[in-house]
Order: C-alpha cells, then structure tokens, then sequence
C-alpha cells in the first residue's frame, strides 16, 4: 500500500509549488479524433480553476485523464510534484464529483461518503469522527441513514461533494456538478460551493460549459476549444481582454456584437465614420470589430461614433431591454448589432441613435481571429 | 356568489369519486375475462388435483372410484421410490443451479467487457438455451454413449481411461451425464439475464469506486453483486422452477434409469398417472411437489422483495 492519509503539512515553501501541473498533455483516439491537443498548465494550492468549453471541446477528457480514468497519449500530469501519469485513480490522492454524483445507490448516505475512508482502512474512530464533520458542515446529519433514492437533487449533490471533501484530497475534481439542478437551485448552490471551496486549501479543477459558473467561481479561467487552450486567465481578464475571437463570443452573455468591416489605410470604415486600428492591423484589408452588448449605448451629446439603429426586435429581460437593430453602413451592407438598455429606457418609434465607445472595441484578426490590442 | 362559494366544494370531490368508481368499474370488466380464464386453466386442474388426491382411483383396476382420505398421503410417507425421485430432484436441481449460476455470471462478466465481436459471441453463446431440449438431450445422449460416444474417446485418446466407460449406466456417472446436459443447456439463460442487469449498472459508479481506491474485486463485491441482486434472485427462482420440473431431458436421456438413479418427482408422476393409470395416487403426488413449489417460489419471492426495496434507487438515479 503506497497511499498516504491526505492530511498533508504545509511547508511554507510549498504554498507555492504547482499542486497540480499538466505538461504537453494530449489525447488521440483516432488521426480524426483528438479530444487533447497539446495542453499544458498548473493549479497552485487555493486556486479554483474551471475548465470552459462548449460540449465536445475536450474538457471532460482532461479531467478524466487527471484522474486517471483515461490514460494520455503523450504528456504527463504531476500531482504535488509527482509523475502520477501512470498511476491508478485510487492513488493519485484526487477526488471528484460526477456529473450525475455517482452515488452508490444500495448504499446509505453515510456509507457512500465513508466508502473511499473504509477502502483506505483508515481506523474506524476516525472515519466516523470525519463523517461527523463532514456532515455537519454540509448540513447532512438527518439524512446519514437515506439511501440516495430518498433524496432530493440538491442533497445528492451536497452527499457527493461530502464524498469529496471528506478525503481530504490532494486535488478536487467538478464535473458539471451543477448541471443537474434546476436553475433556481443552481444558483444556490453555486453560492455554496464557492464559499465552501474557498475554505478548502486544496485546489479545485471544475469542469462547465457554463459561463455564469466560471465567472463566478473560478480563480482562474481556461478556456478549451477543439482540444485546444484558448486563453488561461483570471475571470475579469477573459471578460475584459479575450484572447480571440472564440472566447470574445464564448464567454459573455448576451454574446459579445461582431462585425466584419473593411479597411482602408488603417482605419476601419463603417458606414461614414472610420475607426483609427491598432497599428498590427494597418495593412490588413478586413477587421472584425468586437463590442459587448452592453458597451453600446444611446448617442449623447459629443459621441465621435455614433450611428442610426432600426429597431427590429425588442426582447425583454427584466432588467433590461436586449434590443437588436439593423445599422445601414452602404446602400448594400447592413449590420446586425444588439445593445443592452435599462428597463426604464423609453424610445419613440422604431430608430435609436446609438454610440460605439472606442474603448470598448475589441479588434480582431480577420484571418486568425486573434485579438489586436491598441 | 360569496355565499355560494362556501358549500361549493363537496360537490367536486363527488364528481371526483364517480371518475374513480367509474375507472374500478371498467377495471374490473376488463380483467374479468382474463381472470376466468386463469380460473380455467390453473384453478380449476389443481383443485381437481386436490380432489383427486383423496380418492382412490385406478383405472388399471375394474375398481370403481372410492373416497379414501389420506390414504394416498399415508402410501406416500412410505413409498421409497417417492422419496428416492425426490432426493435425486433435489440434487439435481442444487448442483445444477449453483454450477449454471457460476459459470452463468462468469460468462455475463466476460461478455459485458468491450472486444472486438463481442455481439457474434453473444449471439452464439445464447443458441444452447434456444434449441430444443428433446433434440439437445438425444444429443448428449450419444455424446455419453459407451461405444461411440466423444466423451470416451476423447477419455481414452487423452489415455485418461482404458476402457469406456458406460456413463448412462452408472448410476452416479448418469446422474454426472444429466446435469452436464442440463448446465450446457440452460447456462445461456442465467449468462444473458445476468448481462441485461449487468448493463444497467453505469459506469460512473465504478468510476467513482475506482478513484475512491478499490481495485477490480472490491468493486465486483461491493457494486456489481450488490446492485445485481434482483436479477441475481429472478434467474435462480426461474431456474429452480425449472430444474425441479425437468422432465424432457431425462426421458430422452435416461428414462430415470439406471433402476431409478436419475428419476425425478416428474418422471415418477407421469409413470404413476400414465403407465400404472393410478390416478388418485398420481394426484397426491402432483399436489406434494405443487406445494413444496410454492413454498419455494415464496420464500424467493420474499428475499426478491428484500432485495428490490434496497435496489429500487438503481431506478431513481
């Protein structure tokens, strides 16, 4: 038996090393196939790192091969400093919670939470001392005894965080956990976790499609297109300065307007207003310009771009109107843009005078999608 | 209107009662006709069966029927020959039952692994159980044959044995011969209802159970067995029904013999009722082995409800 009981001591040197590193890690299953391409990153202790991706851009994939659930083509993962890349799941100090949570369905709750503790022969007195603990913290004390049958979605949920947290792992692995909730709880829960993990020293690799989830727990964002690392970041700077065209349009809700504009000698023209590019951009023949819904606003008084809308559709949010408009930049272009304004805002007939403040445009590469900053 | 609106409501629950009592009825009127027809086929042949047991009735004799009483019972209780086709039922039926099953779930877990034409090997492995068994036990029957049978000669190729050995001839190697027939025969079945409940366990939980630090045979003890119980129970009560009642097999294979080592309760009922035409006797016979059935059946039935209670959550998830 090589395992170890997780409760590690913390030198103060090791605050800093990597708790979790990935190094060229990549996955093949066939030529066509290749869910993993190339990834490399670290998890440093406290740190919440969510992996972002629509379905299918191998997000799952690296989680499980953090786990040891799959096995990497090429690459390696170190766990604490250590080559944990052909080691099986049950040494590698990790935990994780499902998707569908998993749980042992003819087991109690408690017996579900205690199963890896029991595995690992840790003494009784202990387990059960753990189990107390666990439980009061996750509030599950009255249901010990259930079966998971008997539970409702969200303390099934909490029973598989329990399982999680009652190791004392290394690393914590999410897998969607929230994605089975209804959108009510989900945000509830969110709020849990991220208290919860706050107080936890180990870091946590969480795996979503969801935006909003990202946003709001992680430390640090990766975002994962086609098996490949689109950006690595803090949260406010993927929202703020997005690496590309894909993660500018991924992440943000409603999506971020785009809209591909012709050039001439540096500028970018749209309909009789021309934009100054950033000065990689000069020679380019076509930009994308990028603007959130939220960054277009009503003209005032001493805007520099500003344009005419027609209104075509109105949608209501509640606590804004998302409001579409078509601007007409030649007798043959017309441009789709949608802008985000207050539940007060009021309008008369069916045009706006709307503005596009230059600060908050990204530019974007025709050809390669990349962003250009000025 | 306010002062209507008090006494409105008993009313609604009336007309709520009608729809039920309207659904019990047309319930009823659609279960009758297959309710008679249960009476025709199952109730009405064993309470004959009751009856008959306590009358004496021989139509090899010119005797006309007489009401005995328990005389039937009473022969019984010391009739060897009943009690030795009991025993042989009864170890025919465990030892096959256990060695079905093993091999049965082996089979189930092999086939529930991904390879390359694994659907081939499944279809292949169940064409035993859908053969005819008259066909299947003539079959053995010449497999076990002392003079020409594959068995010898692979024996004696092997220079295992000298001479051949006369399998059907023997009481204890004919007993051997029957229950090799009977597990080649109906392991497929248990292999196939093991696998469909094996199918429904998902694999995330074996995931789980991995990454919580179990190696292969504590998941098999503490997941796979565990959430296989009820398929587990239903193949054991179905093959004990069967196995008990196995009738075909060995007529063709043994007719009972040698002098009586492999006749089973079956085989000595229809002796009784159609070649001695001793139909009193014959029936208490039926009606023994009719109940130590049901005793069997309900004792599973019971264990199948345990065991469902503590499943039900495979459904829930």
């Amino acid at each position: 038996m090589t395992r170890t009981d997780p409760t590690p001591t913390i030198a103060p040197s090791e605050t800093q090393q990597a708790m979790l590193e990935l190094r060229h890690l990549n996955k093949t299953f066939s030529p066509s196939v290749v869910p993993v391409k190339d990834l490399s990153l670290s998890v440093k202790r406290g740190e919440f790192l969510t992996l972002l991706g629509p379905s299918g851009c191998g997000k799952s994939t690296v989680l499980r091969m953090i786990a040891g659930l799959e096995q990497p083509t090429k690459g390696q993962v170190l766990i604490q400093g250590e080559d944990v890349t052909h080691k099986p799941p049950g040494d590698r100090n990790i935990s994780m919670v499902f998707q569908s949570y998993a749980l042992y369905p003819h087991m109690t709750v408690a017996d579900n939470i205690a199963s890896a503790l029991k595995l690992r022969k840790i003494p009784e007195e202990e387990v059960r001392q753990r189990l107390r603990e666990v439980s009061h913290f996750l509030g599950l004390e009255a249901l010990m005894e259930r079966k998971p049958s008997k539970l409702s979605g969200g303390q099934r949920q909490r029973v598989a965080v329990a399982r999680a947290l009652v190791r004392r792992p290394s690393v914590f692995l999410l897998d969607e956990p929230l994605s089975n909730l209804d959108a009510l709880l989900r945000e509830n829960v969110r709020a849990e976790l991220k208290q919860l993990f706050e107080s936890q020293q180990a870091p946590v690799v969480y795996v979503t499609h969801d935006q909003t989830e990202a946003m709001t727990l992680s430390t640090k964002v990766a975002v994962l297109n086609d098996g490949n690392l689109q950006q690595l970041d803090a949260p406010h700077q993927i929202y703020a300065e997005p690496a590309n065209q894909f993660v500018a349009g991924f992440v943000g809700s409603p999506q971020m307007n785009f809209l591909t504009l012709p050039c001439e000698a540096g500028a970018a023209r749209l309909g009789d207003r021309s934009f100054p590019l950033p000065p990689p951009l000069s020679h380019a023949r076509q930009v994308i310009l990028g603007i959130r819904p939220e960054h277009v606003r009503r003209a005032q008084p001493g805007d520099t771009y500003t344009f005419e809308g027609k209104i075509f559709l109105v949608e209501n949010l509640g606590m804004h109107y998302l409001v579409s408009v078509h601007i007409q930049a030649t007798q043959q272009t017309t441009y789709t843009l949608r802008l985000l304004l207050p539940s007060d805002a009021t309008w008369e007939g069916d045009s706006l005078q709307i503005a596009l403040p230059p600060e908050t445009i990204h530019w974007f590469d025709a050809e390669t999608g990349s962003a250009v900053r000025q | 209107m306010t002062s209507n609106s008090a006494p409105a409501r008993p009313p609604v629950t009336h007309k709520i009662d009608v729809i039920v009592q309207r659904d019990r009825q047309i319930g009823w009127m659609l279960t009758i006709p297959a309710l008679l027809l249960l009476i025709a086929v199952f109730a009405y042949p064993i309470g004959l069966a009751v009856w008959q047991s306590f009358i004496t009735k021989n139509l090899g004799t010119e005797l006309q029927p007489q009401f005995s009483g328990i005389q039937n019972y009473i022969r019984m209780a010391q009739d060897g020959r009943f009690w030795q086709s009991l025993w042989n039922s009864v170890v025919f039926t465990t030892l096959s039952i256990i060695i079905e099953f093993l091999l049965g779930l082996g089979i189930a877990l092999v086939l529930n692994q991904a390879f390359r034409g694994r659907n081939i090997v499944r279809t292949i492995a169940i064409l035993p159980w859908a053969l005819p068994t008259a066909l299947i036990a003539l079959a053995w029957t010449w497999i076990f044959n002392d003079q020409f049978g594959v068995v010898n000669d692979l024996l004696l190729r092997l220079r295992i044995i000298d001479s051949g050995i006369n399998w059907l001839g023997n009481p204890t190697l004919a007993m051997v011969a029957v229950i090799i027939a009977d597990v080649w025969k109906t392991t497929p079945f248990i292999s196939i209802l093991l696998l469909a409940g094996l199918q429904s366990i998902p694999d995330d939980l074996y995931e789980a159970h991995r990454i919580d630090g179990a190696n292969a045979w504590q998941s098999f003890w503490q997941i796979t067995l565990p959430l296989l119980l009820p398929q587990v129970v239903i193949a054991l009560v179905f093959r004990f029904a069967q196995a008990f009642g196995i009738f075909d097999l060995i007529a063709v294979m043994t007719g009972g013999g040698p002098g009586g080592a492999t006749e089973m309760v079956s085989l000595y009922i229809y002796s009784t009722v159609m070649r001695y035409l001793d139909f009193g006797y014959g029936s208490a016979l039926v009606v023994v082995t009719f109940l130590l059935l049901v005793l069997a059946v309900a004792i599973a039935a019971y264990l199948l409800s345990r065991v469902r209670g503590s499943a039900q959550a495979t459904d829930a998830r």
